[in-house]
């Protein structure tokens, strides 16, 4: 059979390979599923920060008055403010990103239409991330609601917040599409999301471990957004270390970002 | 509909030249030549594992070819497969419904995606989901859709932004006789506006009942293409002579074709000796009929149909 080759064509509009059209129709997908979830989400991401505030407000509060200076209320309501954030991030994005391409073939329906892999992860990432700068929020409400005082720069938290859940989203999306299977994530959740929250300054000051940890801590995203929402909150901008701080949340999502495309790319396509 | 490729121009929607795929020591598809002319339904009739479905995901580049070029609507793939995918409508084998979103929901997200200007989604929709006959299951989620209805979701789908080209894969795969009906006369539809449809599919009748031209796949290649009454008559004549007997008779008159050279596949209980209309006389006692597509394609693939 010869076929005759047809001349190239005119092309319309070209695409770009990031559309905003694309990003926002698979978040709308998403936040329509999300609408039936918010309650649930709302009651876990207010519930568990007061869990926390209570037990070790309360609990160690009675042991330890002051940490840096600091009430030890207002030192662990600013420290969950990260918990919170990667509780809301990575492990949606996760499990939400197996599912989607393991069990329910969502992305392949996308990728049918046109929606490039990049266009997937992109959304993924941006959409959980908002969700964190939202649900990030809700340990400093609750801590407002015991007493801590905000400075005005508390504003500023939920850019934080987007800006590491955005990088713990990629994470997480990265994760699923490397893992084969949903077991693996055990791995990456004891191994590795378990000490690094422990290891942020959330509950305890890292200037106490040893060196080597503390230097394992300077690379821990989740250190960086602790120390940035202390002093938005309660100590003071601190420019140069808080600009440090921002800088290395910004290079861990991006990334994470570029990693989530690749693997989700050798994932989905063959 | 905007501006068209130049392939529209010359009439080809679909053109694979010298297309293989390896996915490692196998190859799914091994020198691929197919062009599908606008305005026909085509039909890529073959045996499962014949590489249907891998070539149907090339058209969308979820699967790159090893060799080879591809064009889609005058679109070269995979470079600018966007494009060509937001003219194209594609129906997979596999439901990839969000079930847990509403028809309207799902349609209103396609939409979307499918880049329908804001103002007019919300009539887009509507006319989707009448031609789905799902007006009344609007809002219903997808979980609580019959096998059917979810079959004829996942068409509107790809209908929602009034594709000129539509890929079906194995559209009536696992569905009842009823429901398979039902989608025919959709698909029917589809090809009397005007719009192309290229479809896989191993259900012989399928590919005669709506195909204008069915090329026929076996072992990653088109073995051949046509109309499926010029297939018939190429490669199976115009009538079959069904000889009865036992296993011992049948495979004694099997050496007798061989020795004479006649063309002959089995057909059920029976020994079928196609070309029948050539010979007259010498052939055994049994039954004319006439010729169909089944024994032109066990003829061209080899593959005994259960």
């Amino acid at each position: 059979m010869s076929v005759a080759a047809p001349p190239r064509p005119k092309r319309r509009r070209r695409m770009r390979r990031i559309e905003p059209t694309a990003l926002l129709g698979v978040m709308s997908r998403d936040a329509t599923i999300f609408t039936r979830y918010w309650k649930t989400t709302t009651f876990s991401s207010v519930v568990d920060p007061t869990i926390y505030l209570l037990a070790f407000g309360f609990g160690f509060g009675a042991l330890v008055s002051s940490v840096n200076g600091l009430d030890y209320k207002e030192y662990i309501g600013t420290g969950i403010v990260a918990t919170a954030v990667l509780f809301s991030s990575a492990f949606p994005a996760m499990y939400g990103t197996f599912i989607k391409y393991r069990f329910q073939r969502t992305y392949d329906a996308f990728l049918a239409a046109p929606v490039d892999v990049d266009e997937i992860a992109t959304s993924e990432i941006l959409w959980i991330g908002l969700r964190a700068g939202v649900y990030g929020n809700a340990p400093l409400l609750v801590a407002i609601a015991f007493g801590l005082s905000p400075k005005w720069t508390a504003l500023l938290v939920p850019i934080v917040c987007f800006v590491t859940g955005a990088g713990f989203a990629a994470f997480g999306v990265a994760i699923a599409a490397i893992a084969g299977s949903i077991d693996n994530f055990n791995y990456v959740q004891s191994g590795l999301l378990t000490p690094l929250f422990l290891i942020a300054g959330t509950f305890f000051p890292i200037d106490g471990l040893p060196d080597a940890i503390q230097a394992i801590a300077q690379v821990n995203p989740l250190y960086h957004c602790v120390q940035l929402v202390r002093d938005l909150v309660v100590m003071g901008i601190d420019p140069l270390p808080d600009l440090g701080h921002l800088a290395f949340l910004i290079a861990f999502g991006v990334a994470m970002w570029r990693l989530a495309i690749w693997r989700l790319r050798v994932r989905l396509i063959d | 509909m905007g501006m068209s490729g130049a392939g529209e121009e010359h009439g080809v929607a679909i053109a694979l030249r010298g297309v293989v795929k390896r996915f490692g020591a196998l190859t799914a598809v091994a020198g691929l030549d197919l062009e599908v002319p606008s305005g026909i339904c085509l039909g890529l009739l073959g045996p499962n594992g014949a590489g249907k479905s891998t070539t149907m995901r090339m058209l969308t580049s979820q699967t790159i070819p090893t060799e080879g070029a591809i064009e889609v609507l005058g679109y070269q793939l995979p470079e600018s497969s966007k494009q060509a995918r937001a003219e194209m409508g594609v129906v997979p084998q596999l439901d990839n419904l969000d079930v847990e979103l509403t028809c309207r929901q799902i349609l209103t997200v396609f939409a979307r995606l499918y880049r329908v200007p804001k103002g007019d989604r919300a009539a887009a929709v509507r006319r989707a989901l009448e031609i789905a006959n799902l007006v009344d299951r609007a809002d219903t989620r997808v979980d609580l859709l019959s096998g059917g209805m979810r079959r004829r979701l996942l068409i509107a789908r790809g209908l929602v932004h009034r594709p000129r080209l539509v890929l079906l894969d194995e559209p009536t795969v696992g569905l009842d006789p009823q429901v398979r009906q039902e989608l025919w006369s959709l698909i029917d539809n589809l090809r009397s506006e005007g719009t192309t449809v290229l479809m896989s599919t191993h259900y012989i009748e399928e590919a005669e009942r709506l195909a204008d031209t069915v090329a026929v796949m076996s072992r990653g290649r088109i073995v051949t293409q046509g109309r499926p009454a010029e297939l018939v008559l190429e490669h199976a004549g115009r009538e079959a002579h069904e000889v009865y007997g036992s296993p011992a008779r049948l495979a004694e008159l099997r050496e007798q074709a061989a020795r004479e050279g006649w063309v002959t596949r089995r057909s059920g209980p029976a020994l079928a000796i196609l070309h029948a209309e050539r010979h007259n006389g010498g052939l055994p006692d049994g039954e004319r009929r006439a010729a169909t597509l089944e024994d032109a394609f066990v003829t061209l693939t080899g593959e005994e149909i259960e």
